[in-house]
């Protein structure tokens, strides 16, 4: 706490401190705290909070819940924070089907909601609206992103996801722009452990490259299992199976694997060394990209906290959209259906020193757009 | 698709069936000796799991982590029976449910209290990497081998510890006459103690063993825990033959299915679209399998007690 | 009147105050507490028609929920996009079709699950039960045509004649209508010579058979009307969150259902929903105070289990008629 103090301290004495109106804002976090997926909110929580911190803002009131990951106390918190807290602003939901719980019910009541990390194509799409912005990417972002990069280096990919709708999607995006030929397209069950039927298959398919997308304790079981069986062909992913919350898990075996995501922490900007070192200052552990993503929804609010006030929804809506703040990502803007316009990197897992983490190799897209947003009438 | 191919498919079945032993046997013998259903069964493998990769990070060695993995899952299940499962022996099953469903609760936040939201490193044993020559050219991990040994090694040794030895003579007496063993002078707490401790050992150590291959993390027993008991209802609840047999026929089912389902979708749809649907097909495979059975034999294939 | 029939009336009488109360004080959020207590309590009711009256433990009730969720979901979904259904029929937002639609679908599945898990008894009762729900909700996560795992918004919550059901005491009220009619249905059963019957059963098989009734037959009709109002109370969780998504299918949801009942007292008239207060309650409270909450609820529930045998309804209107 001492560490976060100073650590505020110094950026409050750095940052042209200053809100234009001083008046409180409240915003509830809803996300994972507590049971296996608890990593990512937990990540998601402290990025933002370090934002709030290091601004030394005093007039922002975050109230943190739980959802547990399931759907239904999602929902019942949003009505808490919504009906008793009385709060302006949401966000922190980590998972697609937590936020297509509450996201569309939050906007209907004029509740602007800020995403830090889920993307479902529903909300980029028809179902977009002004009062719902997301921070992080569109769902099918760096499986795109991937598909792009692949293109380079491999003509026959295996491609892999669990059987449920952002699985789906991935694999969708991952197609949209690859060009090779699929050296076979496997859907496995959700939250299933042990890939050794997948990696016999993958072994008989003379495939070059293979491309996986298993969020969480999948991606570690699979990566893992992967390894050991020697089958030696390059691995592709999105960056949720390989970012820094579950890289210790994975040890060795993720060296080399190549991945997407819009940020690294090696990336050369001024906001993302403050974010970094400050992370492992206050918290002392390298942060993921979760955090990243918290980190700038937080900072986010405060630029447009300075333009407008909370209470002027329209004003405080335009005020978001210009995206004026320093993204940790560097370039960012919204694009009309409120999803970023943002450059897409491959990152490599190395070692540096004893840690495991993501090195950026190479940019995949360069100002990327969401296949959706002409769907979205707003 | 190649013959090759089939057989390392049938091997992966046979290995995750006898990975289901190792949970399925605790808790068929549980359920066998002193009637009580164990939800948190799930729970003693994680311990496992934990305790392995915690003593392994720590030392170096799997081999104490899995040292280890038996001795804080024996514990657990000791502490646990002593403080509160002994308490629910006359109880109805609707008492047990509730009470071992109240235990995942505290043992999963229990856990991420100490341990922190993030999994935990754990790999196979130098020993046993790599990967083994099969005949007609393919290869097979040598770790995944092993624990079809170690599977089948369990399953000799529980045979005989039950049919040769005095604590086995007192287990089936247990099984099949409670009073009996009263009459016979043995201290019931503790022979139920030792066999509570036991079935958590056993699942202590398919959390090791399994945690080398997957992720460390909270709430990794209860996926497997609905398969064990999948397998105990298909094998008939009590016997340990009907948990081996059970084993085996879910491990292939679930591999089997999820491998061939696919292929045969694909014969009359787009690969995508095939591939989907086998997937969902496979996924509830297992369950409708049992559905089967039960409905002809409402008592499972080897029915214990009946 | 017995002691339990008044207390049980104090009890519901007790949430409509309290719903009232938070009206006035301009808490509207107590109100959806209230209501999702109210809902919880319908369903957990449904489930002790099986339960508590027939002793069959049903660990799968999830499945009906769900379906009664889905069918609230469904209809919905296609009524907001104008899309005819099935046949060419169109999707409502109707509540009153939807409850019934619901439970129309619920009772098939349940006649089909009962055919073939009332075979079996006991343990295997509980496993055959568990795995139908499991094979429903592999199906709903991987079933693309309605959301699959990411779940079905409900952009307007349905509606009643009469009534703004957006207004959360006006959805209380009809959910605390339905509640009402679910007990006093629980009670006429209870009550009936068919309830006699099923209870008879749950002691003894030939002492039912010998008064000339199939155990067989009363059961699997007590299993489908259990169904049906678990599924009743599903469709309304689905308009109180105006979202669906195949956990209400999980095998915790199935599992909550029970805690609910053995928190307020098996086979009581008024134990679901008493149990519904306290779970609804000690969650929302103890989720404020800590992350860690979970490990709290577990000590808690393991407390009534050891300590508190009869749950809250043992408490206090003593033990019940049928030990």
């Amino acid at each position: 706490m001492k560490k976060l103090l100073a650590a505020s301290l110094l950026a409050l004495s750095a940052s042209v401190a200053g809100n234009a109106f001083a008046e409180p804002i409240k915003i509830g976090m809803i996300t994972t705290l507590s049971g296996g997926g608890a990593g990512l909110g937990i990540d998601a929580r402290d990025g933002f909070m370090l934002a709030i911190e290091q601004s030394g803002n005093k007039e922002v009131d975050v109230v943190i819940e739980d959802d547990a990951q399931k759907p239904e106390l999602a929902v019942q918190i949003a009505d808490k924070m919504i009906q008793s807290d009385k709060v302006d602003l949401m966000t922190g939901i980590i998972w697609s089907n937590l936020a297509m719980a509450v996201v569309p019910s939050a906007t209907a009541q004029d509740v602007i909601y800020l995403s830090v990390n889920a993307g479902p194509s529903a909300l980029a799409g028809a179902g977009c609206s002004p009062s719902y912005f997301n921070v992080a990417y569109q769902n099918d972002n760096f499986h795109e992103a991937m598909g792009e990069a692949a293109n380079k280096d491999y003509k026959k990919t295996f491609i892999m996801a669990p059987n449920y709708p952002a699985g789906k999607d991935s694999l969708t995006g991952f197609k949209r722009f690859y060009k090779g030929e699929l050296a076979g397209e496997v859907y496995t069950k959700l939250g299933q452990t042990d890939y050794a039927a997948e990696i016999a298959q993958i072994r008989a398919s003379g495939a070059d490259s293979v491309f996986i997308f298993l969020p969480g304790g999948m991606g570690i079981a699979f990566t893992k299992q992967y390894a050991q069986s020697g089958v030696g062909l390059p691995l592709l992913g999105p960056a949720f199976s390989f970012s820094q919350d579950v890289l210790p898990a994975i040890g060795d075996a993720a060296l080399g694997v190549k991945n997407t995501a819009s940020w690294a922490y090696d990336l050369d900007n001024e906001a993302n060394k403050a974010f970094v070192e400050g992370f492992k200052e206050a918290y002392g552990r390298l942060p993921s990209v979760y955090a990243a993503q918290g980190y700038d929804t937080a900072n986010l609010i405060l630029s447009a906290a300075e333009k407008a006030s909370v209470k002027d929804k329209d004003a405080f809506r335009a005020a978001l959209k210009e995206a004026d703040f320093d993204s940790v990502r560097g370039k960012f803007s919204f694009n009309t259906n409120n999803h970023p316009i943002q450059d897409f990197y491959v990152r490599e897992v190395v070692k540096d020193g004893d840690t495991l983490t993501n090195k950026i190799v190479a940019t995949a897209f360069t100002d990327h757009k969401d296949a959706y947003a002409a769907e979205c009438k707003m | 698709m190649s013959l090759t191919l089939l057989i390392e498919q049938i091997l992966n079945g046979l290995q995750f069936g006898v990975m289901l032993f190792l949970m399925a046997a605790g808790l068929t013998l549980i359920f066998g000796v002193m009637g009580l259903i164990n939800l948190a069964h799930g729970s003693l493998f994680m311990v496992g799991a934990f305790a392995c990769a915690t003593v392994a990070a720590a030392t170096g060695s799997f081999w104490l982590g899995l040292v280890a993995s038996l001795a804080a899952a024996a514990a657990a299940g000791a502490l646990v029976e002593i403080l509160v499962i002994r308490r629910l022996y006359e109880r109805d099953h609707l008492d047990q449910v509730l009470a071992t469903f109240a235990l995942i609760l505290i043992f999963s936040e229990g856990t991420r209290w100490v341990f922190g939201s993030f999994p935990l490193y754990l790999d196979i044993p130098q020993l046993l990497s790599g990967a083994v020559h099969l005949p007609g050219g393919a290869q097979y991990p040598i770790y995944r081998l092993a624990v079809i040994g170690v599977g089948i090694a369990v399953a000799i040794g529980l045979y005989l510890l039950i049919g040769k030895t005095r604590l086995g003579m007192r287990i089936r007496a247990g099984e099949s006459d409670r009073e009996m063993i009263g009459a016979l002078g043995i201290d019931i707490g503790t022979l139920y103690t030792l066999v509570f401790a036991l079935g958590a050992a056993l699942a202590g150590l398919a959390g090791a063993m399994v945690g080398a291959l997957q992720s460390v993390q909270v709430g990794m027993g209860e996926p497997v825990l609905i398969l064990a008991f999948v397998v105990i209802v298909i094998g008939g609840i009590g016997s340990i033959k009907g948990a081996l047999v059970g084993s085996i026929l879910v491990g292939l089912t679930e591999t089997l299915g999820r491998f061939l389902l696919p292929h045969v979708f694909g014969l009359f749809m787009p690969n995508s679209e095939a591939a989907t649907v086998g997937a969902a097909l496979a996924s509830m495979l297992i369950y409708i399998v049992m559905a089967l059975i039960l409905a002809f034999r409402p008592q499972g294939l080897f029915a214990a007690n009946a | 009147m017995t002691r339990e029939t008044t207390i049980s009336i104090v009890i519901v009488a007790g949430l409509l105050a309290a719903a009232f109360i938070a009206q006035a004080m301009g808490e509207t959020f107590y109100i959806t507490l209230a209501t999702r207590m109210a809902i919880l309590g319908l369903a957990a009711t449904g489930l002790n028609i099986a339960l508590g009256l027939g002793g069959l433990v049903s660990f799968g009730h999830a499945a009906f929920f769900g379906i009664g969720g889905y069918a609230a979901g469904i209809l919905a979904t296609h009524a907001f996009n104008s899309e005819p259904l099935l046949l060419g029929l169109p999707g409502t937002n109707q509540m009153i079709v939807i409850w019934i639609a619901g439970a129309i679908a619920a009772g098939l599945v349940a006649v089909l699950i009962g055919l073939i898990s009332l075979r079996t008894s006991g343990v295997y009762f509980i496993m055959i039960t568990l795995a139908f729900a499991q094979m429903i909700y592999y199906f709903a996560i991987s079933w693309p045509a309605y959301g699959g795992e990411d779940g079905l918004s409900i952009y307007v919550r349905n509606t009643f004649p009469g009534t703004n059901t957006l207004a959360p005491m006006s959805f209380f009220l009809i959910c605390f209508g339905l509640l009402v009619i679910g007990l006093v249905f629980f009670a006429l059963i209870r009550d009936s010579r068919f309830g006699a019957a099923l209870q008879a059963g749950r002691q003894n098989d030939t002492r039912l058979a010998a008064v000339g009734i199939g155990p067989f037959r009363v059961r699997l009709v007590a299993f489908v009307i259990s169904a049906m109002m678990t599924a009743l109370a599903g469709a309304l969780f689905a308009d109180l969150n105006r979202f669906v998504s195949p956990s209400m299918f999980s095998w915790h949801m199935s599992g909550e259902l029970i805690v609910l009942i053995i928190i307020g007292g098996v086979g009581r008239l008024a134990g679901p929903l008493a149990g519904a207060i306290v779970y609804v309650l000690f969650e929302f409270a103890l989720g404020g105070i800590t992350e860690h909450w979970q490990f709290f609820l577990g000590l808690i529930l393991l407390a009534v289990v050891l300590f508190a045998r009869g749950g809250v309804m043992g408490l206090l209107a003593g033990r019940a008629r049928h030990g």
